[in-house]
């Protein structure tokens, strides 16, 4: 077996002396126990401090930032923004959302995973970083992975109240709140994009070209 | 994948006399290093972030055993399969197995560097099944006959727009473009439909990650995503060093990856991805594999080369490398080009198959300086250089010249007189010209250039009159 001599060679290279190796597995579990974070840049230390340095990172990574005051007044934001790309007013979204009352604003919705050919997605986050200005997506049956990948036009809500500071915050969270990590978790920074030939920067290389963030001021 | 490392300098003799390489080469030049120099600067204490990175790295590998039955047991425990491979062919055999297994006719990958030492798409062909690279600059190489990669992270920068419009009009047989972003949304529309019809996708591992069983990839176009998502299967074949203990390790090390890759604060898509897809899931891969695999690296473990283990394959070695950016990354022969490349080509094949390579450095050390996990680059291919004299690999004639040299060093007068001698003898070779255009003796060292000419005193003459004072 591969993994018996892989293991058995590491050891002998390592040349550990057994007396150690009791206390290599103690460091092991208590490194995986205390979690500790490494130098971290400073942070505006208030909510609005953070939102401001999350809305200009994001903006940074060519994200489209609006603000709006409540998530109830999402699906008419939304609208507007189609209207004014010219898109119809047609969007897969994440079953999460399908409370919201599109059917009020006049946007159609089908809350489920995304096709091909779906033209805009619409995602809350479980979280956003202010560090970096991403969103922290976190795959489950209510909230499908592809709905923020395969149209090419991605709307997200962000309520104010998840913009978190960092990523290792952004960890602490899902340990707190969702005990083990989903699937998948995704960090998106804006648009999808490619510098490969010439090193010249395209967006929309296979996800989305249009990264639309609805920042929720009272949620 | 075949090396042809062995023949470094006839690959290098190639790459200076291609004028279309030598003008591509000379455009990307400099442009992920202004950016990396930019982007280190957002954060408050860098050198405090790269020593907590080598500090994790050096963590991980003084137990590797004991980080990687941890990171299996906990992968295990969310429905992932977890296999181990000695060497690439392994690789391939596992692979192949995985994929008659579930029935897979056609496999997208997103960039994996291990794939290519394994040369996992000749044996996927070999056994009837559709390999497709997803990764722009990977794709653009598999139309070309699977032309190898000239870097780790930008695997087409040798390659000009105008070639690359050529190939795609070849290969699709669409009106020619010339706009890079009319190529990308052509390759777009091409890929999307391997993504949505491959049942099988494969992936390289930015890291794993031991708490929790999950492997975290790091990309910018989303073919990452796409292919771990859409199919049915996902593989992701890892080395055995890119373990990290904890989430929090991990984003200590994203704040220096993206940063010295690319010049990006982060890069647009870091996914973190851990076990199999619940039944009341609506996308997401059924089956996950993991490949974890030594291919030469538990050689390293121990001995002095130990430090190359903590590579996380950012490429800012290569972006800052003369010779590197000379040469471009395809003669070094095998997967890994530039100085990380030199130092880990003859460790992984055997410095006797690539013993030319550590001397593709001029030891200005820009390399150990830019590193983010503090690799002494330099003192390693000088080590290397060492191991290749000792062991008789190099040439007669430069091993007696190197022994004739230490001879004459240890001897402080007869050194003083051989200077002198020689200062004269270049100093009328230049006839009072500032350069030398032919050296005899050395013709390897004129070709490209003139040979400086001795100013007409030898350093130990001038010092001394500089004691003596004016």
């Amino acid at each position: 077996m591969s993994k018996e001599q892989i293991l058995a060679e590491i050891r002998r290279r390592l040349r550990r002396p057994q007396e150690s190796l009791q206390a290599a597995q103690a460091a092991l579990e208590e490194a995986l126990q205390q979690k500790v974070r490494g130098p971290m840049p400073a942070l505006p230390p208030d909510a609005q401090g953070l939102r401001e340095r999350f809305l200009a990172q994001a903006e940074r990574h060519a994200s489209c930032c609006e603000r709006i005051a409540s998530i109830e007044v999402a699906p008419w934001a939304v609208r507007r923004f189609l209207d004014a790309r010219g898109l119809p007013r047609r969007a897969v979204i994440w079953p999460s959302l399908a409370e919201l009352d599109w059917q009020g604003a006049g946007v159609e919705v089908a809350a489920r995973a995304a096709q091909d050919a779906d033209l805009v997605g619409i995602t809350a986050c479980f979280c956003a970083i202010a560090e970096t200005g991403s969103l922290m997506l976190c795959s489950s049956p209510q909230t499908p992975a592809t709905v923020s990948l395969l149209p090419p036009t991605h709307i997200a809500l962000v309520p104010a109240s998840r913009i978190v500071a960092t990523m290792e915050d952004a960890w602490q969270l899902a340990r707190a709140e969702l005990g083990m990590l989903p699937r998948a978790v995704n960090f998106v920074s804006g648009p999808s994009r490619t510098g490969d030939i010439e090193q010249t920067i395209v967006l929309g290389a296979h996800g989305p070209a249009h990264v639309h963030l609805l920042l929720i001021e009272s949620a | 994948m075949e090396s042809r490392a062995h023949r470094f300098r006839r690959n290098i003799a190639e790459a200076l006399a291609n004028p279309v390489l030598q003008a591509n080469l000379s455009k990307a030049k400099g442009k992920f290093v202004e950016k990396r120099a930019q982007a280190i600067q957002e954060l408050d204490d860098f050198e405090a972030t790269r020593e907590a990175a080598r500090e994790i790295r050096d963590r991980v590998l003084a137990n590797l055993d004991l980080w990687l039955e941890t990171f299996e047991a906990n992968a295990r425990a969310r429905g992932a399969t977890v296999l181990w491979a000695k060497d690439g062919n392994e690789v391939s055999r596992l692979v192949v197995e995985i994929a008659k297994r579930h029935g897979v006719k056609k496999v997208v990958k997103s960039k994996s560097m291990l794939s290519e030492e394994a040369g996992l798409n000749q044996a996927l062909l070999a056994a009837g099944i559709e390999p497709v690279e997803t990764d722009l600059g990977e794709y653009i190489l598999q139309i070309n006959g699977y032309e190898p990669p000239s870097h780790i992270i930008a695997p087409v920068v040798h390659k000009s727009l105008d070639e690359i419009a050529d190939l795609f009009a070849r290969t699709h047989r669409t009106p020619r473009k010339t706009e890079i972003a009319a190529l990308t949304r052509e390759a777009r529309q091409v890929l999307r439909e391997h993504f949505l019809t491959a049942e099988m996708g494969v992936t390289g591992g930015n890291f794993l990650i031991a708490e929790t069983g999950s492997v975290a990839l790091v990309t910018n176009e989303g073919n990452g995503r796409m292919v771990t998502t859409l199919p049915r299967v996902h593989v992701a074949i890892t080395g055995i060093e890119k373990i990290v203990p904890t989430l929090e390790d991990l984003s200590t090390l994203m704040r220096l990856l993206p940063r010295s890759a690319t010049g990006q604060s982060i890069s647009n898509y870091v996914s973190v991805l851990t076990g199999t897809k619940n039944p009341a899931e609506l996308d997401g891969p059924e089956h996950l594999y993991f490949i974890l695999v030594d291919n030469g690296r538990t050689r390293l473990l121990g001995s002095d080369y130990q430090p190359m283990l903590r590579c996380i394959r950012c490429g800012a070695c290569m972006n800052h490398c003369p010779v590197y950016q000379t040469i471009g990354g395809q003669a070094y022969g095998w997967v890994y080009p530039g100085p990380m490349g030199s130092v880990l080509t003859p460790l992984l094949l055997g410095l006797e198959k690539a013993h030319d390579l550590p001397y593709a450095a001029t030891l200005c050390n820009q390399c150990g300086v830019v590193c983010p996990v503090k690799i002494p680059l330099p003192e390693l291919l000088r080590n290397l250089r060492e191991e290749a004299d000792k062991r008789r690999l190099r040439p007669w004639r430069e091993r007696l010249a190197l022994r004739a040299w230490a001879w004459i060093a240890l001897r402080p007068s007869l050194y003083a007189l051989a200077s002198r001698l020689l200062v004269r003898y270049l100093a009328w070779l230049a006839e009072g010209r500032g350069g030398i255009s032919v050296l005899a003796a050395a013709p390897g060292w004129t070709m490209g250039r003139n040979f400086p000419a001795p100013e007409g005193e030898t350093f130990r003459t001038r010092y001394r009159m500089r004691k003596r004072g004016p």
